[in-house]
């Protein structure tokens, strides 16, 4: 049974706790109950963490008592992607190379929810090291989108949404390589918040692609992805590519409305011949957007439609490289050889599935010599020009608004056959990763089918602010986020 | 025909700062297996790089004493290859955009000074340690196991790229014994060959001599010490003069010097021939550097070798072979000049150090800091011989004295009594003494044998107990026996 509580948002929750009305411990409880019992419908998680999480709740209780260090997120049952080390607590990427891999270390942005006092239920589902957009080629198991078990809930971070949008968890960190964050959030009707390159510490994340790699949020409304953004964001001396930019309230910053925002539409984004309900929703949400006193100005990202072919040639080429460590020679799986190349082919050919692996040898292509400066250097190039493209866009305004997705949830296998068809999941996300600026999926709409349509907001680097302020004025004036998903089959 | 060999050679070369160059580990040397080590080191999931300062301050260093361009934007790349040493499957280094490039070593041969190039001299992180137990000549492939040590991964290296210019192995071992100078000189490296603090290897092709085009080249590693490397280098030089004199080709290859042997052998060709796939490293960012601070460390660099070298054969009227022994340690070349501010002969005085003392010092493996005297000692023996007051031969008593004791040299001929007796009124007695005492070695002179004025040199001195001026006994007696 789901304890109303459970319906709540974090800063309801998080009056009751300071208020006293619940405990964290009872909280937690009834969190873990409802996760273990609907588990088997929807299957977020790799590894629940019921022992780590109950202790962590007495110690929020404590903290709660005396008063002292209490943040809105103390006493609050979140979950974690499978891809941050979390120490002595398995962290395995959906990979069977890491199935035993237990850190010697917690990850940045996992630290600092402990220090915030936050309760972690468990590690969550994911695209085998974050390489997919449907949580299907995790070697463990498929998750399901809880607003129709037949369908994906979108990936990489599939687990992460899927958790918070069926009330397993109050939110939920992943990452977001190419959308994998958006998407899913789109996906499952709940708001996910992919921030600036380098505003999140990466320390601590295991990589996929280095440079495009963002850990970040999801909460069942704007105010909680602000309150999860403000917990893990800022300058982390442990990866120099996190910027030493101050952090903002960002709860804060979310209310202060809308009027005089002048917001970009992008006619790329807005295609010839794509899905209906999808465009309709999106160009609803900016009529509504519009009429709360913002201004919509038509923009154009010329370079964009180059977006995915550059991701899909840079993304590939650091992860061949990112993923060459896993060798079976200190962690993780090993398949013994007669020397030690067999060893590694082994490891290797056991270690990863097929979609980790045409990455690899996608990546290993793209970087040899003869086809670097075809492919590799030549994306660099296209990256330069988009980011050029998104540059001049926001000389004329604060924020831009496209879909987030071009269709609503697919159904298992769909596109599993089909690399490609995959890939253009991403096709409205991977841009905002290859310019490294912050992008947001908000529920915007409802396909015929009930399945949940996301409007993506994209702001200018480190202007997250902005972005949740959109959403947050949108939200207010829409109900979307308030619905719930049956956690039926069609 | 008559060929001519061409050279080039890559040192590298251990930071010795105190951690490593990604991460907060120690440095040292020795320590019991993988106890220097931490995840980011480990090349664990998820850990990231952070730069070393110091690391990046003296490898500009290094640039500087090399005479490089000092790049103010380089970034760091991905070599990505897969070895048990390496955990995370590739090193993090320099490609396209190395810190110091296009700079130059003067090189003092017998013949005189050799500029040769440096191509670049770039920052990277070493690998680990592996050890193979079982199978045959301690290989990977062959060992029954292997075991890794991470203790030394990770630690910051310079790998220093010379210019095909050397042309003998003589030459290559003076470019390395003037480069290791360098770099103890400035303070960034231990060079510490059997430690592994400086290793080498050498690219060497022969061609007609006359001719400007490279003959293929192998590359030779393995080698631990300069002589080993000298001797690598001319054996694979005669082997290539062979091949080529019986019309054969010289194979494009690497090669390990087999000590045991004294040969060159070549790698198994499964070891080499990689496509490292470089591309730049996405968790660090690059390394932008101020005019401010490169101009700063360059302030910072104390005088080198070679400036020192020559100040030393100007200042001090030496040799270029003795200022060159004494600028061959910074230790030692500071300890001459301390000692040349105490007397007016420091020619005298260079010639104790690298004579005597040098000598003495070999012999009971003592160091500068290990002496008992200081440099004004040994500037008073020195003065004390110019001054006449004591002879060579019983200076060399003396220094031993000194040395042995740290007693002042002045003590010693006081307490001996050694004082060299110098005026010729008493020289003049003891000669008439002995001339009257040896009239028929006095009739041999007069008949024409003037050599036997050595054997009444030798009895003046005998009678004064070695402490007669020798010079003022030999002009006495010749102006008595001539008179």
């Amino acid at each position: 049974m789901k304890n109303e509580l459970l319906e709540k948002t974090i800063h309801e929750v998080s009056a009751d706790l300071k208020a006293k009305k619940v405990s964290s411990v009872e909280l937690t409880k009834a969190a873990l109950d409802y996760l273990e019992e609907i588990e088997p419908k929807v299957q977020s998680f790799i590894t629940i963490t019921r022992d780590e999480a109950l202790r962590r709740a007495a110690e929020a209780d404590k903290r709660l008592a005396s008063g002292k260090d209490v943040t809105p997120l103390t006493g609050v049952p979140i979950a974690i992607k499978d891809l941050l080390c979390t120490k002595g607590i398995r962290t395995t990427c959906a990979s069977r190379m890491l199935e035993t891999f237990k850190p010697p270390y917690d990850a940045t942005v996992v630290e600092k929810l402990y220090q915030a006092g936050a309760v972690s239920v468990g590690k969550t589902n994911m695209d085998e090291f974050a390489m997919g957009s449907s949580t299907e080629t995790s070697f463990y198991k498929k998750t399901k989108n809880p607003w129709n078990l037949n369908c994906v809930p979108g990936g990489s971070s599939g687990g992460s949404a899927a958790c918070v949008s069926a009330g397993q968890a109050f939110a939920s960190l992943g990452s977001d390589t190419g959308g994998s964050i958006r998407q899913p959030a789109a996906l499952c009707g709940i708001v996910g918040l992919k921030p600036t390159y380098g505003r999140v510490s990466r320390y601590g994340l295991i990589a996929f692609a280095s440079s495009l790699d963002q850990v970040g949020p999801f909460g069942k409304d704007v105010e909680d992805c602000a309150i999860m953004l403000g917990a893990i964001a800022g300058h982390d001396p442990m990866d120099s590519t996190s910027a030493d930019v101050p952090v903002p309230d960002y709860a804060a910053e979310a209310k202060k409305g809308i009027k005089g925002l002048k917001i970009g539409i992008p006619k790329e984004f807005f295609p010839e011949g794509m899905n209906r309900e999808v465009s309709v929703a999106v160009k609803d949400a900016i009529a509504q957007l519009k009429s709360l006193g913002a201004e919509t100005v038509e923009v154009s990202l010329p370079s964009s439609p180059y977006g995915l072919a550059a991701y899909y040639v840079l993304a590939p080429s650091e992860a061949s490289s990112n993923l060459a460590r896993y060798d079976g020679v200190r962690y993780g799986l090993r398949i013994p050889g007669e020397n030690i190349v067999e060893m590694y082919s082994k490891t290797r050919a056991a270690g990863f599935g097929p979609e980790v692996k045409r990455r690899i040898m996608l990546g290993t292509y793209a970087l040899s010599s003869g086809y670097y400066d075809a492919y590799y250097v030549k994306a660099l190039k296209v990256r330069r020009l988009i980011k050029q493209d998104y540059d001049k866009a926001f000389e004329k305004v604060d924020v831009i608004a496209t879909p987030t997705c071009p269709n609503p949830a697919f159904r298992f296998g769909e596109k599993t056959g089909d690399p490609l068809s995959m890939y253009l999941e991403d096709i409205f996300t991977v841009s905002i990763n290859i310019t490294g600026l912050p992008g947001l999926s908000v529920p915007c709409g409802m396909s015929k089918s009930g399945l949940p349509i996301g409007l993506q907001l994209i702001g200018k680097a480190f202007d997250e602010a902005t972005l949740l302020r959109t959403a947050w004025a949108y939200e207010q004036a829409t109900e979307w986020h308030k619905q719930k998903p049956a956690l039926k089959e069609e | 025909m008559e060929y001519e060999p061409v050279i080039g050679l890559e040192v590298h070369c251990e930071l010795k700062t105190k951690t490593k160059l990604f991460c907060g580990c120690p440095t040292t040397f020795g320590n019991e297996a993988n106890t220097q080590v931490c995840p980011i080191c480990l090349g664990l999931p998820g850990t990231l790089p952070v730069m070393n300062a110091k690391a990046v301050e003296f490898a500009v260093k290094i640039g500087h004493a090399l005479n490089c361009a000092i790049s103010k934007y380089s970034k760091m790349d991905r070599k990505n290859y897969y070895y048990p040493d390496l955990p995370k499957a590739y090193q993090i280094s320099q490609y396209d955009k190395p810190l110091n490039y296009a700079g130059y070593l003067e090189v003092p041969l017998k013949e005189g000074m050799k500029r040769i190039g440096i191509t670049r001299a770039h920052l990277e992180e070493d690998a680990g340690k592996l050890v193979h137990a079982g199978g045959k000549a301690g290989r990977l492939d062959s060992s029954d196991y292997s075991l890794a040590d991470y203790n030394r991964g990770g630690i910051p290296l310079v790998e220093i790229v010379s210019e095909p210019d050397i042309r003998s192995a003589d030459e290559a071992y003076a470019y390395l014994t003037e480069l290791k100078n360098i770099l103890l000189y400035i303070d960034v490296s231990d060079c510490n060959m059997e430690e592994g603090s400086l290793r080498c290897d050498a690219n060497v092709s022969v061609r007609p001599k006359g001719t400007e085009k490279f003959g293929t080249k192998a590359e030779i590693k393995n080698m631990n010490s300069f002589r080993f490397a000298k001797q690598a280098i001319e054996y694979e030089i005669k082997r290539q003069v062979a091949l080529l004199e019986k019309g054969e080709r010289v194979v494009q290859e690497s090669r390990l010097w087999d000590v045991t042997e004294n040969k060159t052998k070549p790698m198994r060709s499964k070891e080499e021939a990689h496509d490292y796939r470089y591309f730049p490293e996405p968790d660090l960012v690059p390394i932008v550097l101020s005019e401010d601070y490169v101009k700063k460390l360059k302030g910072q660099l104390p005088e080198l070798p070679g400036a020192k070298r020559a100040r030393f054969a100007s200042k001090y009227g030496l040799t270029p072979y003795d200022a060159g022994v004494l600028t061959s340690e910074q230790e030692l070349a500071q300890w001459f000049e301390e000692g040349a501010k105490h007397t007016k002969n420091p020619k005298g005085l260079a010639n104790w150090i690298m004579g005597d003392m040098a000598a003495k010092m070999k012999e009971q493996e003592k160091e500068l800091k290990d002496l008992k005297f200081d440099q004004k000692k040994l500037c008073e023996l020195v003065d004390l011989i110019d001054a006449g007051t004591i002879n060579s031969k019983q200076a060399k008593e003396v220094f031993a004295e000194m040395f042995d004791a740290g007693v002042s040299p002045a003590e010693v001929v006081k307490s001996r009594d050694m004082a060299q007796v110098s005026d010729p009124k008493a020289i003049e007695g003891a000669v008439d003494k002995v001339l009257a005492e040896n009239p028929s070695v006095v009739a041999d002179y007069k008949g024409g044998k003037q050599g036997v004025i050595g054997f009444l040199v030798g009895k003046v001195m005998q009678a004064s107990q070695g402490k007669a001026n020798p010079k003022l006994v030999n002009e006495i007696l010749k102006k008595k026996l001539d008179s």
